[in-house]
């Protein structure tokens, strides 16, 4: 089978990728591109481990199939950090001691960053419900949760 | 609200202080590698056939096929390891026999559940290793097979193993069955106890099958080379154990396994055990490749280690005061497919929370054609536990008396005897409850609509064997070495206490965790271990590099290393009549080092006793959805004795995340059957675990009661905060509604119908 040619933007910069019709963007970024920042913790779309953006929206990149991100803009976890500077929440992650083992991380920090983008003054119950995809059995979420609306906040306040 | 209560108030430095843990940076940037994350050049993949059938002889297995396959490197089946003699070895909390192991990670004469592997080869790619997998061709008779507990135990039942004979039977047992085991613990003389007291409660209890549910899936890559040298990375809890069964099932000495650890992604026990390593190794062995090799979270499901369910009766005497006098508790366990439920300390830890004088306890160890059982956080305790506080609600109800105080009449003391022997040194059962009893949560009123339910837990923790390293860098810097992945956070609980220890910054220290070739023997990461065992092999390696560090000041000043005193990071004079020398930091001695005897190092080997036990209790407030048996957790505060909080935010992890497993355990968790014996529900789909929208906060009191055998007071802390939640739970469920679960999980399905039958009685009776 012909492998086919990918171009996509991936955190900042011009990607082009070989890859098989069938093989998903999680596949992708882990395999052919050594990004395994993204993890895969179930393959189906349930655990939110893989999360990633495609043009600005949260995604499981499990579920999207790697041609599909000709002329995609991707934003992984290894694109948080500027340089040696961590993000807010990276850095309140740790912190707060937000992560146990740290599998789920990644995807947390994601989808975290994706919802103050958009809601940058959540409430608990928000921020309950929009992390609702991505699974932690370490933590109880107690802490991340804490972490999450702790930047929030401080974001709020810096931006005044 | 979460409280901690230091009992070591100002006498710690770096104790009980919370700094970022030293992998921190590595694991919010995706830099941290994982079991899947690792490769080699050159490296095939590995696929595992799987049996379809939850019993089956196998006939054959033609693997022709597959071999011919372009792209194929390797097929092996159980032909390809050597049988394995009639021997037990322990892993984590729980023990395996070798003649087990060997036919878990591969079927030999039956394939014993469905998933239980078959074949596996590896490939250059994964798609060709998949379409390998579907050429190998299984001739299966398929045998009868039985799944429930209560069924398997029966006389017709269809037996899995033709040569277990129930050990421990009474009177010894002559013809096969599917008890392995039974056990019995006594203490006192329950049937007079019941005959003294003046309140009886009897009652029965099921619980399902549940998965640890660790998000990262079992992962491992091995390179074996010509010269009979394997190298393998694997996640898991204890590489060494990885080393030594490995050593075993592939006839290889330790020395010629070097394991190296990879970040794990949880495992709460269930990566004590092998199933991909030998598969892998060998693969790699036959194909002279690297193999990696990962599982499907459906693989996860179905063929790697669920904590087992269970049938448990409990019976209660008390008298009208509360006193309890009796006690009875006899518990059938899942062990899975092959022997070795934790059925044990699911009986000891039944009734361990309480001073009873009369107690009898009985327990079975029982396969069926499921997975294999492996450890789950305090492995049998909550099953147990489920049932003997809600047992202990029942009688506060009855009694009338508030179930903290009905807890507290009965609580186990210093020097209380447990029922399995033991008598305790000092815990911190009284005052865990009067934690609770004295919460703002506790004090506050239950809002109407609202249930609130309370129980206890209990959990031994263990020590074990460790090993660890400090060395002295070049300019004073510290590296100390242990060999116990890291799944929590204990790499900053072994870097504050040798901060602590040494009297130099934390940033100063750290912490790296060895591969099997580059520290000795380690126990594995479990049992709620490594901060208290492993934790004491560092405290002594450092110890042993500051005597060391004494001597070289001692020599530099030419005085007796006697006279010598370590204190805030520096060697320094005993005192005036010693002489007068400026002390000597760590940096001073190091850049000495060459002149004063070479490197500066410290280790430490221990068989570690003494480990202190744990009691937690925990407290929900829920409500029920009448219609459709939808709970809501409303207000969760879980209270723990925690010998001293080394990083209190991770301990308060400890204690938060095991009380989310409980009310997942409670409320929905469960492996579902069909009556072909396979599983229904493998994915996180129909798998349901807590989600954050689920829960609301988890308040946690972390009360200190120091445990004398260790130099800082540590317990295990990981164990305990599953065992409460369950029957917590169905307290709450209970006296919010009036209905008395008796049947795990108590999922909307189960409870809606449950309201349903309770509906006409309660109409009737209003
Ligand atoms: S791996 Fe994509 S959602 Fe779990
Ligand atoms: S920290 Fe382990 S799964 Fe979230």
């Amino acid at each position: 089978m012909a492998k086919i040619h990918v171009n996509t933007t991936i955190n900042g910069a011009p990607t082009e990728f070989l890859c098989d019709a069938n093989q998903t963007l999680l596949d992708v970024l882990r395999d052919n591109l050594g990004l395994t920042g993204s993890k895969e913790g179930c393959g189906s779309g349930d655990c939110g481990a893989c999360s990633v953006m495609v043009n600005g929206r949260l995604v499981c990149s499990c579920l999207v199939l790697a041609p599909e991100a000709q002329g995609m803009k991707i934003e992984t976890i290894e694109g948080m950090a500027e340089g040696d500077k961590l993000h807010p929440l990276q850095k309140k992650f740790v912190e707060m001691a937000a992560l146990q083992c740290g599998i789920c991380t990644p995807g947390f920090l994601i989808a975290s960053k994706a919802l103050l983008e958009k809601y940058p003054n959540p409430t608990e119950d928000e921020v309950r419900y929009w992390l609702a995809g991505n699974l932690c059995r370490c933590t109880g979420y107690d802490k991340i949760v804490t972490a999450v609306l702790d930047v929030a906040a401080e974001m709020r306040e810096s931006a005044r | 609200m979460s409280e901690h209560r230091p009992n070591t108030e100002g006498k710690y430095k770096w104790i009980g202080t919370r700094p970022e843990r030293p992998d921190g940076a590595d694991k919010v940037t995706g830099r941290a590698r994982f079991g899947a994350d690792f490769s080699l050049p050159g490296q095939l993949i590995g696929k595992v056939l799987r049996s379809p059938h939850a019993h089956a002889v196998i006939k054959s297995i033609d693997t022709s096929k597959a071999l011919a396959l372009n792209g194929v490197k390797a097929v092996i089946t159980a032909q390809d390891f050597p049988d394995q003699p009639n021997l037990i070895v322990p892993t984590g909390e729980m023990q395996v026999n070798m003649r087990d192991i060997t036919r878990n990670i591969m079927a030999r004469e039956k394939a014993l559940y469905e998933g239980h592997p078959v074949a596996a080869v590896a490939a250059v790619s994964e798609a060709i290793a998949k379409q390998a997998l579907s050429l190998i061709k299984v001739d299966y008779e398929v045998l009868p097979h039985v799944i429930d507990v209560a069924e398997a135990m029966k006389p017709d039942a269809p037996i899995l193993h033709d040569h277990l004979l129930t050990e421990g039977a009474n009177p010894p047992a002559s013809k096969p069955s599917n008890i392995a085991k039974r056990i019995e613990f006594k203490k006192g003389d329950a049937k007079a106890g019941f005959a003294q007291a003046q309140v009886v409660i009897e009652k029965d209890y099921t619980t399902q099958a549940v998965h640890q549910g660790y998000i990262e899936p079992h992962a491992t890559l091995a390179s074996a080379a010509e010269d009979g040298q394997i190298q393998v990375w694997s996640t898991t809890q204890g590489h060494f154990q990885v080393r030594g069964f490995c050593a075993r099932l592939l006839g290889l000495e330790t020395s010629q396994i070097r394991v190296t650890p990879t970040e794990i992604g949880g495992g709460f026990g269930g990566k004590t055990v092998v199933y991909l390593e030998p598969l892998a190794m060998r693969l790699s062995q036959k194909s002279g490749k690297p193999v990696k090799m990962t599982m499907a979270r459906e693989d996860v499901f179905r063929a790697s280690g669920p904590a087992p369910g269970g049938n448990v009766k409990v019976k209660i005497g008390a008298m009208r005061d509360g006193r309890i006098v009796a006690a009875e508790c006899i518990v059938e366990m899942q062990a899975g497919a092959f022997p070795g439920s934790p059925v044990g300390p699911a009986c000891m830890c039944s009734f361990a929370c309480y001073d009873i004088d009369n107690v009898y306890i009985e327990g079975f160890d029982v396969v069926s054609n499921r997975p294999k059982v492996a450890a789950y956080r305090a492995p049998g305790a909550p099953i147990s536990a489920w049932a003997v506080e809600s047992t202990l609600d029942i009688l506060a109800q009855e009694l009338d008396m508030d179930p903290i105080d009905l807890r507290l009449k009965n609580a186990a003391k210093e020097g209380t005897k447990t029922a399995y022997g033991v008598t305790f040194n000092t815990i911190g059962m009284v005052e865990t409850l009067e934690a609770i009893r004295d919460s703002e949560h506790y004090k506050s009123p239950v809002k109407p609509g609202y249930g609130r339910g309370v129980a206890a837990g209990f959990w031994f923790n263990i020590g074990a064997d460790s090993s660890a390293a400090s060395h002295v860098g070049e300019d004073g810097s510290v590296t100390v070495i242990s060999g116990n992945p890291d799944i929590g956070g204990s790499r900053a609980s072994l870097a504050l206490m040798a901060a602590e220890e040494l009297g130099v910054d934390y940033n100063k220290v750290r912490p790296i965790i060895a591969d099997t070739a580059s520290i000795g023997f380690n126990f594995v990461t479990g049992g709620s271990r490594v901060t208290f065992a492993t934790g004491l092999a560092v405290v002594n390696s450092v110890r042993d590099m500051i005597r060391e560090l004494k001597v070289r000041a001692a020599k530099i000043w030419k005085i007796d290393p006697e006279a010598v005193i370590w204190e805030g990071g520096m060697a320094k004079p005993a005192g005036n009549q010693v002489g007068t020398f400026e002390p000597l930091s760590l940096a001073d001695l190091a850049a000495q080092a060459g002149r004063t005897g070479g490197p500066i190092n410290g280790h430490a080997q221990l068989n570690v006793t003494g480990a202190g036990p744990g009691f937690g209790v925990h407290c929900v407030d829920l409500k029920v959805d009448e219609d459709t048996g939808c709970v809501h957790v409303g207000r969760y505060t879980a209270a723990q004795d925690v010998g001293t909080a080394i990083h209190p935010s991770y301990v308060e992890g400890q204690l938060q995340g095991g009380a989310v497993q409980g009310i997942g355990w409670a409320l929905n968790e469960e492996y579902i059957y069909n009556a072909k014996g396979k599983l229904d529900n493998p994915g996180f789909l129909d798998y349901r675990m807590p989600v954050a929208s689920d829960l609301p906060k988890i308040e946690t009191i972390l009360v200190e009661v120091p445990n004398p055998q260790h130099p800082y007071g540590v317990r295990g802390v990981g164990e305990v905060p599953i065992i409460p939640p369950i029957a917590a739970v169905g307290n709450a469920v209970a006296r919010a509604t009036g209905v008395r679960m008796v049947d795990l999980p108590m999922s909307p399905p189960r409870l809606s119908e449950a309201l349903d039958a309770a509906r006409p009685m309660k109409m009737a009776a209003e």
